[in-house]
């Protein structure tokens, strides 16, 4: 569905991506985890053409991404939903305005269609309350979650996640995991998700990515990704307690989903 | 599309090499403000729209109700010194009566507009810059065209329907209120009767300067919008991008302002 054709990015002369490749399949929910600054964001940006490749070829079901514009980039974006890792609501909209958006800019739905949608929207991240709340007045974690009701309200085939559960409370991370992994099985949507999150990686992922200094180090099932060989796969498991102090190690039950 | 990759620039080797890229930089800036100024014109179709009605109408009141008061201070006080400036010269010949005539020729030719111009770049071009770099750092101009939904449509239309009307409206009432400054300076200061003030002041009034000096003003009106979105479009990083993109907007705004104003001037009279 999403192919990534020997993608190198440049800033400068920093090179950000180096030569990634790799393929998602539909209904897949791939996570690509990795240390800060090494290029996770980049290569979701990627998908949606906010950045393009200095070299390579991203495609979405055959069509290249990285040369599209005009009505053609509006077709292929039209399938994706993107959770930005800082929510990016619009500041002077309350809640239900936010999530409302795209449908009222993009559909010919009548006003309460779009009360039911984005209700239902809102009730999945929990937010039904919230509908008057301005963005100002939420919590950063309160602010994901009216993301994220934006980004499904459309009904995507695809969903980008930029780091789903960052600054959130452990309760409503595993909350967000659950729905993530519901939407993928009960409607099908390939969700691509950038993590450092790896008790979610392995949770939930179908396939873990591993990027280190633009590279792909790992790319594996969540349970072959628990015995990575890569220096920097065993330190990145160790450092958030799963190999060496981990429960998966103790043999209590961490039973990653496939 | 709006949000558009960092340019990162080889650092010349030369005084000449540094001269060029400058040159080149300015020229592909103007290009990418005028893309925005002509590409919101084109969206002006959808102006009519309800949704498109709505947020013109919020910008209506942030452009003209919210500015309105300092604009009533500024007219009436500049009004003031140009009648107090202007009689203690003509005081010297006896001729205080024409203080209403060059009031009312610096107001409706130039002040007017200028202030108007002026006084908005300073406070709603500000605001906008800063509202839209926020936006850009914030990543929510990225959202917006993700979700496809045109920024140029859904912010700077909007923002440029509502100046192109109220920099104009704005400038006639800056000459009014600036006048009337004049005439309260000339009663109580150089004696000069209220009717007189007036009637000589009506009796120079002409179309021309008042058709040239709301052109003018339209003309600021897109020229704000222009440089302080684009300026906001330009913003990188973070807090600091945005107070330098807003000191930027200001900056520019008000040296095309003067140019624009100049020019103006030059073809009709």
């Amino acid at each position: 569905m999403i192919q990534f054709e020997h993608v190198t990015k440049l800033f400068g002369t920093k090179k950000v991506l180096d030569d990634v490749s790799f393929r998602i399949e539909r209904g897949e929910i791939f996570c690509i985890v990795g240390p800060s600054g090494t290029g996770k964001s980049v290569t979701l940006k990627h998908m949606i053409r906010l950045l393009t490749p200095t070299s390579g070829r991203v495609l979405v079901d055959g069509v290249e991404v990285s040369d599209a514009t005009g009505d053609a980039l509006s077709r292929i974006r039209s399938r994706f939903g993107y959770l930005f890792q800082s929510a990016a609501l619009l500041a002077w909209m309350n809640v239900y305005d936010n999530v409302a958006l795209p449908l009222r800019e993009k559909t010919k739905l009548s006003e309460a269609e779009i009360r039911e949608r984005v209700m239902d929207a809102l009730s999945k991240v929990g937010l039904e309350k919230e509908v008057e709340a301005m963005p100002a007045d939420l919590s950063g974690g309160m602010q994901k979650r009216a993301g994220l009701a934006r980004a499904i309200v459309t009904q995507p085939e695809i969903l980008l996640y930029d780091e789903p559960t960052s600054g959130l409370d452990p309760v409503t991370s595993r909350r967000i995991d659950d729905l993530i992994l519901d939407l993928s099985r009960r409607l099908g949507i390939t969700s691509v998700m950038v993590t450092h999150d790896l008790h979610s990686a392995l949770s939930i992922s179908s396939r873990i990515a591993m990027l280190y200094q633009g590279r792909i180090v790992e790319l594996c099932t969540p349970r072959e990704f628990i015995h990575a060989k890569a220096p920097m796969a065993r330190e990145f498991l160790e450092s958030q307690y799963i190999t060496r102090r981990g429960r998966w190690e103790s043999g209590s039950g961490f039973e990653p989903l496939s | 599309m709006i949000v558009r990759e960092p340019v990162l620039r080889t650092p010349p080797r030369n005084v000449l090499q540094a001269c060029g890229q400058r040159v080149f930089q300015i020229i592909g800036e103007i290009g990418r403000a005028s893309m925005i100024c002509f590409g919101g014109i084109a969206q002006m179709r959808y102006v009519l729209r309800k949704r498109s009605r709505k947020e013109v109408v919020r910008q209506l009141h942030v452009c003209a109700v919210k500015s309105l008061p300092v604009v009533t201070v500024v007219a009436f006080f500049i009004g003031m010194i140009l009648a107090l400036q202007i009689g203690i010269e003509l005081r010297r010949y006896n001729q205080e009566t024409l203080i209403g005539p060059a009031v009312m020729a610096s107001m409706l030719r130039e002040m007017g507009p200028f202030m108007s111009g002026l006084v908005l770049a300073a406070s709603v071009g500000a605001a906008m810059a800063a509202q839209i770099g926020t936006m850009m750092v914030n990543e929510e101009i990225a959202a917006l065209e993700i979700m496809d939904i045109n920024p140029i449509r859904f912010l700077i239309m909007p923002r440029l329907a509502a100046m192109a009307l109220t920099v104009p409206l704005l400038s006639f009432y800056t000459c009014f209120v600036g006048l009337l400054g004049g005439a309260v300076v000339s009663y109580t200061q150089l004696s000069v009767p209220w009717a007189v003030y007036w009637q000589n002041a009506m009796d120079y009034a002409s179309m021309k300067a008042l058709y040239v000096g709301l052109l003018k003003a339209f003309l600021f009106g897109f020229t704000i919008v222009t440089v302080s979105c684009y300026e906001g479009f330009c913003t990188r990083n973070g807090a600091v991008g945005v107070g330098q993109a807003t000191r930027r907007s200001v900056v520019t705004n008000f040296l095309v302002i003067l140019v624009i104003g100049y020019f103006v001037t030059r073809l009709f009279y």
